[in-house]
């Protein structure tokens, strides 16, 4: 058993980072997740990495570009605002099948929003979020220990499918301490024959590139793209199992929300009410299949998330309407107690009984 | 015994450019540095958004098409990933001086060991000849129509002499291509610039005049006439920053 150390989730996955083999670290200073800066501004000098505070969101990720264009691993962190900026290069970066990691310590929005805990950047994280067709693969972690395992495989599952990652957290996850074990071993890594990293006369050059003029090449490439997140959704798709087995109200809950979610499972538990709960781990791929399962032997669902219904649609989708679906919901920065969820249990059981 | 022949880092293939355009000039002259040099191998190139978007295509090295202006901040993941490798970035006006200005600026400011071939000819090529940063005051292009109106959308951008306040900037130069003696002294300063990161001595920017007859519609013959009377008189040509001869001749 490793021994165990006591982090914040944002220096957690940066050593977690670290571990993985990245030495190249971009990013721009926003609340809540500047602690993932400040941790890299200490760390990649003493191991001949790379820490650079770059002028902006948008040159950052564009760095990240460059470094994951000559096969190396590297990653950018921000939190909400910062990362709409970094859309346009997270798009770049997907269309030129390139693999980085990407850490969203997401806050509430929109704008400026505020700089609590949030999760309303679910569409975003999961539907692409910068322009044209692509999606990132989102980590979803729901705990420090997660937050540095996710980040450490983060960046092999980039590699395994040359795409972005995307590790969604918030501004609780960030900023709270918990003890972790970082007892990774060697990354695995991959081979990249494509990298623009110097021919030095040995083979053609490589050309990383997302331009495609001809209609029916650039409908390839995008076909292509896709029969890969067919893979992705058949081999990734993660979530947990909390008392599912005879569970009637199934809870579906990510990150922070989860947390409090479980503990309002375990209160309902306790009053004799037959509650589970599935947390995913991966948003993109959505654990589709799970829901789909459970909707077969639960009445009813509670959607607990901190946006104004944004995961209730994947989870809709997942079930295909067949349950009702309560939406049990704060935003702002603000987290929905345990009793808040209890309440939304009352309500599933009540709408379940009337569907059954 | 061949005298003259195409430089070994440049593609054979066909340039796309339109006729009478100087970008083959200027893609000639980097890959005969290239070859000078001796650097293929370890150079890689960032071609930006604009006309010499293909850039990627026509030489032998690696190459990477960035963003719209943001061929500096990709130049920089390419050098600390590879800091013995040659990186250049090829930009027009618009995607140096507009919308890439704040890559541009810092990645002089952190004296990054890149170089810059930045082509300054006063208009935006590849969309259709809107008007650019550096397009010359009165100068009629599709978005300036009535000629460019300084009272309300202000006046043309000098990057080098911006840039000549910037610390981090070791070496900057304004050269043409419109007759052969500039182009011999554009090939000079290109030469200088790429053996100045070869020497890990930081950012070079040489910024070359250019001209673009199809947008300026203009013949060929009338555009290079063009940039000497109405370009070099507001963009002159000289060394803007040379770092190592300022502190050489101290």
């Amino acid at each position: 058993m490793a021994e165990k150390v006591l982090m914040k989730g944002n220096e957690a996955l940066a050593e977690a980072a670290i571990a993985a083999g990245c030495r190249h670290y971009f990013g721009y200073p926003i609340t809540p997740q500047t602690e993932v800066a400040a941790y890299f501004a200490k760390r990649m000098p003493k191991i001949g990495g790379t820490f650079l505070q770059a002028e902006s969101e948008i040159a950052a990720i564009n760095m990240v570009l460059g470094v994951a264009a000559a096969g190396l691993r590297a990653m950018t962190s921000s939190s909400s605002p910062g990362i709409s900026l970094k859309g346009e290069g997270i798009s770049y970066i997907a269309g030129s099948d390139l693999p980085c990691l990407i850490v969203n310590v997401e806050r509430g929005g929109p704008g400026l929003g505020g700089i609590q805990p949030s999760q309303s950047d679910y569409f975003q994280a999961t539907r692409g979020g910068g322009h044209g067709d692509y999606h990132c693969l989102v980590l979803a972690p729901g705990s420090v220990q997660e937050m540095a395992d996710f980040a450490f495989h983060g960046f092999e599952l980039a590699d395994r499918y040359r795409m972005p990652v995307m590790l969604l957290a918030d501004g609780t996850l960030g900023q709270m301490m918990e003890p972790v074990s970082l007892d990774y071993g060697e990354p695995v890594t991959v081979e990249k024959p494509w990298a623009t990293n110097g021919t030095r006369m040995q083979r053609k050059h490589n050309i990383c590139n997302s331009l495609f003029l001809q209609p029916e090449e650039l409908e390839r490439e995008n076909i292509r793209r896709y029969q890969r997140y067919e893979e992705i959704k058949k081999n990734e798709a993660r979530a947990v199992s909390y008392e599912m087995d005879d569970a009637e109200i199934c809870i579906v809950a990510f990150g922070i929300a989860s947390r409090v979610a479980l503990n309002a499972m375990h209160a309902a538990r306790a009053q004799g009410k037959k509650v589970g709960l599935i947390r995913p781990t991966t948003v993109w791929p959505f654990p589709s299949q799970a829901l789909a399962e459970a909707a077969q032997r639960c009445k009813a669902f509670v959607c607990v998330e901190l946006s104004m219904g944004q995961m209730i649609e994947d989870v809709e989708l997942s079930i295909r309407c067949k349950r009702p679906v309560v939406l049990c919901n704060r935003v702002g920065g603000v987290i929905p107690s345990p009793q808040e969820v209890l309440a939304a249990i009352e309500k599933a059981e009540k709408l379940g009984g009337e569907t059954l | 015994m061949i005298v003259f022949q195409k430089p070994k880092a440049l593609a054979d293939c066909e340039l796309h450019y339109c006729p009478g355009c100087t970008h083959g000039i200027i893609h000639r002259l980097v890959a005969e540095c290239i070859d000078e040099l001796g650097v293929e191998g370890r150079t890689v190139g960032v071609a930006p958004v604009g006309c010499s978007v293909f850039a990627y295509n026509y030489f032998n090295c690696d190459m990477v098409e960035a963003a719209h202006g943001r061929a500096p901040a990709v130049a920089t993941g390419l050098k600390r990933a590879y800091p013995d490798n040659i990186v250049f970035t090829y930009q027009g006006d618009g995607d140096l001086a507009a919308i890439g200005t704040a890559e541009t600026v810092h990645s002089a400011a952190r004296g990054e060991n890149i170089t810059v071939i930045f082509v300054n000819n006063a208009i935006y090529g590849m969309t259709g000849g809107q008007m650019a940063p550096t397009t010359m005051p009165g100068q009629v292009t599709q978005t300036s129509p009535y000629g460019r109106d300084t009272s309300a959308v202000g006046w043309p951008v000098r990057v080098c002499e911006m840039l000549s306040q910037v610390d981090g900037a070791a070496y900057l130069e304004r050269v043409a291509v419109n007759s052969v003696q500039h182009v011999r002294a554009a090939k000079k300063a290109i030469k200088k610039a790429f053996t100045y990161q070869t020497e890990g001595k930081g950012f070079s920017l040489v910024e070359v005049l250019s001209i673009c007859p199809t947008n300026w519609g203009m013949t060929p013959q009338k555009a290079l006439e063009w940039v000497d009377t109405n370009m070099i008189p507001y963009y002159p040509l000289g060394v803007y920053k040379d770092k190592y001869a300022q502190e050489a001749a101290k």
